[in-house]
């Protein structure tokens, strides 16, 4: 029986043994200068993990009496998170050298928190949603503040400490609703107490909206996006990096997960709520995002803008919706890693520079890297015919199939507003005025991710490597 | 009155007041004891309910080692309270608004509360009876058994807070003296000690 169930969470099993194995390593051998071999074997673990969990085909199971799902659905998402985590923390090695913070924990914690988003993906119950969410979030708070001696970073950290520990209570205040009324906290038992087409109970009412609440405030879908722009800005930029790919998966699938498993009988209900997250966080993305200056600033809004994006999918409330929720989470993963490893590069005299206006010609002094952060940008606007195109025409097409043409005309709006800022980027590195420029060199890992992530945006039109039946069979195996 | 309604009603108010007081109260080390009488009248409320070992475990884990946690860190600890609290005032309103909002809120919900209908076939570990097992046992029972992937997530949950404590605070000094245990049970009287001749009436 337990052995069964062992093997069914084998996958997360095998990372938290590393995780603690490489702890010991680290603690008892030579502290900070394992770092470097703890990352490469972390990236190596989680990559291999990735490889192993993708084509090691299964049946949907589920273990520890339905504590954990282990379905096609959160297959896709951590294979795409796995792959996402190893990629950042192997881009964020330079960084953390050049600055002087490069302990050896902190691969360590990447691993946990990227073991978190596992179990959120895997969640069946709504307490084994909370352990996933928590371990995930934990993880966070500490690398958002690894930096330790900078007030911003510090700041950084504690903000989101308390501001995700609000979330975290109103997500368990919901939780404790629905388990009040359904006295179950187990996904399928709570699906069980809700008759389709039925008014909703009072107290489940509650309990879905408090849950929701406390979901967007981790996917940071605005209005509860607050904390996003501070803690991107503060954090150092490997942890911002990381904080715009991995994470944003992990909350996007937990949301489906919850959603279509625990309240797909009250859809009605859950559509608006994610209808409304969705294009409020489109707009405001969008708009607040013109005033920006500061690059990490600007990630911040852009990311809670694609947010509404990808919740737009989930908003449409069917297969196709989720189906595009995935492409586009999968297609937003990938711009940001080559994005991201562009900005970690901005450097004048070694230190960091985050305000756009230094990239001024930048086209002259680099025209490759130049060319590959034009492409990674237009995708990123949804400009075709990039990827990202792609990415926001499926979600369109599913938010039009469920009958929202109002949401999807919302979402064509905002995404043109959108374009300003990232087009804006691209003139100053083509036609704005000469500054003194940056001068930081680029490792070669982080030359072939931008060019490898600007690549595929291209590439990705033709032959966009079968990802579409892949979400195909994600979207089915979560519906059904 | 029964005794256990008179007993309910002595540790409810208790626990409300004393609640109240720890964030009333000018002294944050009054503040904290406060905080122990409330744990102590919520420990007595679980015992009233038949929850005997949350209520043990109130009194130990809170009482004992968080809350004395608390009285070290406001003694030790030279925050100023009264600063703190400055902004009490303007806050107060909105602070009252927003609590009288969600208590209306609660009451409406509570007020009309149904569970579904197959709420209790879908218990999933209802309390056994007493005679079967008692409390710890049945906590037991479940906790390592059915929640065991629940009970584990929750020790790497630990786990990480620890990690995070270090990282965020440790700090090694070249200028503080560390203890050092090998070093010490190594030393042996040659080298420790040295001994010397000093003659009467002359220092060394």
């Amino acid at each position: 029986m337990i052995s069964s169930d062992l093997n069914i969470v084998l996958p997360e099993l095998i990372l938290a043994v590393f995780a603690m194995m490489a702890l010991m390593f680290g603690v008892y051998t030579k502290k900070d200068e394992t770092a470097p071999v703890i990352t490469w074997a972390t990236a190596g673990v989680m990559i291999v993990l990735g490889l192993w969990i993708a084509f090691s085909p299964m049946a949907n199971r589920d273990a520890f009496n339905g504590a954990f799902i282990d379905d096609t659905f959160a297959r896709f998402a951590k294979v795409l998170m796995l792959w996402a985590s190893a990629i950042m923390l192997l881009l964020s090695q330079d960084y953390l050298r050049r600055n002087d913070m490069f302990k050896f924990e902190y691969p360590i914690l990447i691993a946990l928190a990227t073991l978190g988003m596992m179990m959120m993906v895997s969640a069946g119950d709504l307490m084994s949603l909370y352990m996933g969410l928590e371990l995930q979030s934990l993880a966070l708070y500490v690398i958002a503040a690894f930096r330790r001696d900078s007030l911003k970073s510090t700041e950084a950290g504690l903000k989101y400490f308390v501001l995700g520990a609000l979330s975290s209570g109103m997500l368990l205040y919901g939780a404790s609703f629905v388990y009040g009324y359904t006295g179950t906290t187990n996904f399928a038992g709570i699906a069980s107490t809700i008759t389709t087409g039925e008014h909703l109970e009072l107290g489940l009412v509650f309990g879905l909206v408090f849950l929701c609440v406390g979901l967007a405030f981790k996917i940071s879908a605005a209005p509860f996006h607050m904390w996003t722009p501070d803690v991107y800005e503060g954090s150092p930029t490997p942890v911002t990096a990381f904080f715009a790919t991995a994470p944003k998966v992990a909350a996007g699938g937990l949301f489906a997960r919850v959603m279509f498993d625990a309240f797909d009988g009250a859809q009605a209900d859950w559509t608006q709520i994610v209808a409304f997250l969705s294009l409020v966080s489109m707009f405001l993305g969008a708009v607040a995002a013109i005033g920006q200056t500061n690059i990490k600033r600007l990630m911040a809004y852009s990311s809670i803008s694609h947010m509404g994006f990808a919740l737009m999918g989930l908003a449409a409330g069917t297969e196709d919706g989720v189906k595009a929720l995935l492409i586009y989470l999968a297609i937003y993963v990938v711009m940001n890693i080559g994005t991201f490893a562009f900005i970690l590069n901005m450097e004048k005299d070694g230190r960091a520079v985050t305000d756009i206006r230094s990239l001024g010609q930048y086209s002259k002094q680099a025209p490759g890297r130049a060319a590959a952060l034009t492409v990674l940008l237009f995708s990123l606007a949804g400009i075709p015919p990039m990827v990202g195109f792609i990415g926001k025409l499926y979600v369109f097409r599913a938010a039009v199939g469920a009958d929202m043409v109002w949401l999807a005309v919302g979402g064509a709006i905002a995404s043109v507003i959108g374009v300003f800022y990232y087009l804006r980027i691209i003139y100053y590195m083509y036609f704005g005025e000469e500054t003194d420029g940056l001068d930081g060199k680029m490792p070669g890992l982080h030359f072939v991710a931008l060019m490898g992530a600007a690549a595929l945006m291209l590439i990705g039109i033709i032959n966009p490597f079968g990802i579409e039946n892949y979400a195909a069979l994600a979207a089915q195996s979560l519906l059904n | 009155m029964s005794v256990t309604a008179l007993a309910f009603y002595l540790f409810a108010i208790t626990g409300v007041g004393g609640s109240l007081m720890v964030v009333l109260s000018r002294n944050p080390v009054h503040s904290v004891l406060w905080l122990i009488l409330s744990f102590f009248s919520a420990a007595g409320l679980f015992i009233l309910m038949g929850a005997e070992f949350v209520a043990m475990l109130l009194a130990i884990v809170y009482v004992g080692a968080v809350a004395v946690l608390f009285l070290f860190v406001v003694m030790m600890l030279d925050v100023d309270f009264a600063e703190l609290r400055g902004g009490i005032q303007r806050f107060m309103p909105l602070g009252l608004l927003i609590g009288l909002i969600l208590l209306i809120e609660l009451g409406l919900v509570y007020g009309h509360w149904n569970m579904a209908d197959n709420a209790d076939a879908l218990l999933q570990s209802p309390t056994p009876e007493l005679s079967e097992a008692h409390n710890t046992l049945a906590l037991g029972q479940l906790i390592y058994t059915d929640y065991i992937y629940l009970f584990q997530a929750s020790g790497l949950i630990l786990l990480v807070a620890m990690i995070g404590a270090i990282v965020l605070t440790l700090r090694h000094r070249v200028d503080v003296k560390r203890q050092n245990a090998l070093h010490q049970m190594h030393r042996d009287p040659a080298t420790a000690m040295e001994l010397k001749d000093v003659k009467s009436g002359q220092g060394l």
